[in-house]
């Protein structure tokens, strides 16, 4: 289903023509509003006048993180507070959290995105949608309560206060029809689902819309397979709107963005050039029609390859890939170069653990030296058998090794502990390596 | 339908439009608000082929309209109601209303007939004066006229400056209403007003104009939305933008 057909099949000349548009808008905006861009834009020698085509956003500077996080926390607001009707702020993963605001019309345009992201997986009026994004600052779970309010459907805030059993038990009764959550946290419901006394038999449960934390296909395939549901993927970033910049339609080919709001360049993070067509690079986008809290050119660190080419669905925007990996958390020991999302999935596929990972880099007599700190899962069984628990040490510290070619520290830590150090992205890097 | 891009145009050194892009698709009903001298009118002059532009790309149904002559720009099915109506005073209403069919082909009389009804259809009042001059005609009349000519060529495209200016509330209102009928009928309407809450409550999008460039785009409801239009165009000051509008009140400032 197309949520808005006008806009999401609209061709890419007029598409085209629209964002140049709104791209003009919101450079002349920011120059007028926002202090950081007026000074950047001076400093740099941009000429507005001179930006008419979208080939001409590739001279504008970038905005990146720290740039956000120096302007902490309403310097690069384009409107007066008064006009903000709503605040969030990023999760802070790996330093000091960002804080956006929101107009009227933000806000409507949010739950507008959000809608066509459901609506891409096939929610309708008809369903139940249960959101266990936590609701806070956090944009995932307001973000999604309002795109599911907005497309009609029946919206259960259950958030993620509340312990996996009592989301399940919700789901049962409530006849739950769409599971709006992380992938991780749909991994926890699955095993408080296969834990219930009495499995259920009529199981509405069909969609589920899962993001916030990278996820892999075999996850995919293994959440599918245990809440017999069919999973999407659906892509978003507090520093731009939240969820809704991108999503999968029914044939998962992709994530398509919602390019007449959010302009999508995929650059080389190193050289900072346009990546080659059809090529990874990092993701970086232009909010264009963004009142309280526009951007221009953000580097989102997360990687990914677009493709511009119409989708058998009918949509004419362009699809991202998944994101797998984020381009500025590389890490580099000893050599070699892994991704810390690379560990958490051979920690997944490790079986008996608990998806969350602490790594700890840290220098040991010279010599760069990798903790990865892990926690059984809740529902494994073994832990009274020794032999079992070094089964699994072993098994985990052979794959990183043959990976790549150094051999870890495990370290088994409690599971509540673990998820108190480990952040809303179920992951985090410590690197106590002195520089 | 209306592409343009990276507008630029203006009065000798005096430099008006500094890069303008909007588009109108076809059936739009689209408006340009902003304050006086914002460019609004040097823009649709510029369309019009009366202001050259100095840089930058107008595109008319394929047409690059920067490279057609102002006089056959209306052939090419674009035709402009200009501000403060200039209906020639001496002569009768029909014969203005003919004037508007100048580019139809003289042995195309009976079509010229047919458009001729159909516009004391939309405004029956014109064909009672029909015979009567121009210049004695009160403001709303003459602003039917002036609709009423453009339409005699059959554009495609119809733009109009500042149709409610120097009209009375009510005759404002019917004017407006003309206007929503029209877009109703399919017609592609580009519409500059100072009198923004009217153009935006008709529009299905809009155009936030400021010292020749553009501000913001929009759908109207967005823009009726959106504070600093409600600040800068509306009428409201801050502090009674939270407040609830009595029903009352919010007709006399529609009307005043």
């Amino acid at each position: 289903m197309i949520y808005n057909r006008e806009y999401e099949t609209m061709t890419r000349s007029d598409l085209a023509q629209l964002q140049i548009e709104r791209l003009q808008t919101t450079l002349n905006r920011v120059y007028r509003h926002v202090a950081f861009y007026h000074e950047t834009f001076d400093r740099e020698g941009v000429d507005l006048e001179k930006v008419r085509s979208l080939d001409d956003l590739q001279r504008l500077p970038f905005t990146t993180k720290e740039d956000l996080r120096r302007s902490y926390p309403y310097g690069m607001f384009a409107v007066p507070l008064r006009d903000i009707v709503r605040l969030h702020a990023s999760s802070g993963t790996t330093g000091q959290p960002i804080v956006v605001g929101y107009t009227r019309n933000d806000l409507q345009h949010w739950s507008e995105v959000v809608a066509r992201t459901l609506s891409a997986a096939g929610v309708t009026e008809h369903d139940v949608v249960q959101i266990a994004f936590q609701y806070s600052l956090f944009t995932g779970g307001l973000g999604f309560h309002y795109g599911a309010e907005r497309l009609g459907a029946a919206v259960i805030p259950a958030s993620s206060h509340t312990n996996a059993t009592e989301q399940i038990l919700i789901m049962r009764d409530y006849k739950t029809s769409v599971l709006v959550t992380m992938p991780s946290h749909a991994l926890a419901l699955a095993a408080a689902r296969a834990a219930l006394p009495q499995q259920p038999g009529d199981w509405p449960l069909k969609i589920g819309i899962f993001g916030a934390e990278p996820w892999s296909e075999e996850l995919r395939r293994h959440i599918e397979e245990r809440l017999h549901l069919t999973a999407y993927d659906s892509y978003g970033l507090t520093e731009i709107i939240g969820p809704g910049i991108s999503g999968e339609c029914v044939h998962r080919n992709g994530l398509h963005v919602n390019e007449d709001h959010f302009i999508v360049e995929v650059i080389n993070p190193l050289t900072l050039a346009p990546s080659a067509a059809g090529a990874a690079g990092e993701l970086v986008f232009t909010t264009i029609t963004k009142e309280g809290f526009p951007l221009v050119r953000y580097r989102t660190g997360d990687v990914a390859a677009l493709n511009p080419a119409p989708c058998a669905c009918g949509r004419t925007l362009a699809r991202m890939s998944r994101v797998a990996r984020r381009a500025d958390d590389l890490i580099s020991i000893r050599g070699r170069k892994l991704f810390p999302t690379q560990l958490q999935e051979m920690v997944r596929a490790s079986g008996g653990l608990a998806p969350q990972v602490r790594v700890v880099l840290s220098r040991v007599a010279e010599e760069d030296a990798l903790d990865l700190q892990v926690a059984f899962a809740e529902d494994f069984g073994g832990l009274d058998e020794v032999r079992q628990v070094e089964q699994i040490r072993q098994t985990l510290t052979q794959r990183i090794e043959q990976a790549f070619g150094l051999t870890p520290k495990i370290t088994f830590v409690e599971f509540p502990t673990l998820l108190r150090n480990c952040g809303a992205k179920n992951l985090r890097v410590v690197d106590n390596r002195p520089a | 339908m209306l592409r343009i891009r990276n507008l630029q145009a203006g009065y000798g050194k005096l430099r008006v439009l500094r890069g303008v892009s909007l588009h109108v698709r076809a059936g739009e009903l689209v408006t340009i608000i902003g304050a006086n001298g914002a460019g609004k009118t040097t823009l649709l002059h510029t369309v019009a082929g009366l202001v050259p532009a100095q840089g930058g790309e107008i595109e008319f149904d394929g047409t690059d309209l920067t490279r057609v002559a102002a006089y056959s720009i209306v052939g090419h099915g674009c035709a402009l109601v200009p501000e403060g109506r200039q209906v020639f005073a001496v002569m009768s209403v029909e014969e203005n209303l003919l004037l508007g069919a100048y580019t139809r082909p003289t042995r195309d009389r009976a079509g010229v007939r047919e458009t001729l009804e159909s516009v004391y259809r939309l405004f029956p009042v014109l064909r009672e004066r029909r015979r009567q001059y121009a210049g004695t005609l009160s403001g709303g009349e003459q602003q039917m006229v002036a609709i009423g000519r453009a339409r005699m060529a059959q554009p495609r495209l119809l733009m109009l400056d500042e149709p409610s200016m120097g009209l009375a509330p009510l005759v404002v209102k019917d004017i407006f209403k003309t206007l929503a009928g029209l877009h109703a009928a399919g017609v592609t309407i580009l519409l500059v007003e100072q009198n923004a809450r009217a153009a935006l409550a008709i529009a299905d999008r809009g155009y936030v104009m400021e010292t020749g460039a553009i501000l913001m785009e929009g759908a109207a409801r967005d823009l009726l939305n959106n504070n600093d239009v409600q600040r800068a165009y509306l009428g409201k000051d801050y502090q009674s933008i939270g407040e609830r509008t009595l029903p009352g009140a919010e007709t006399q400032r529609q009307t005043r």
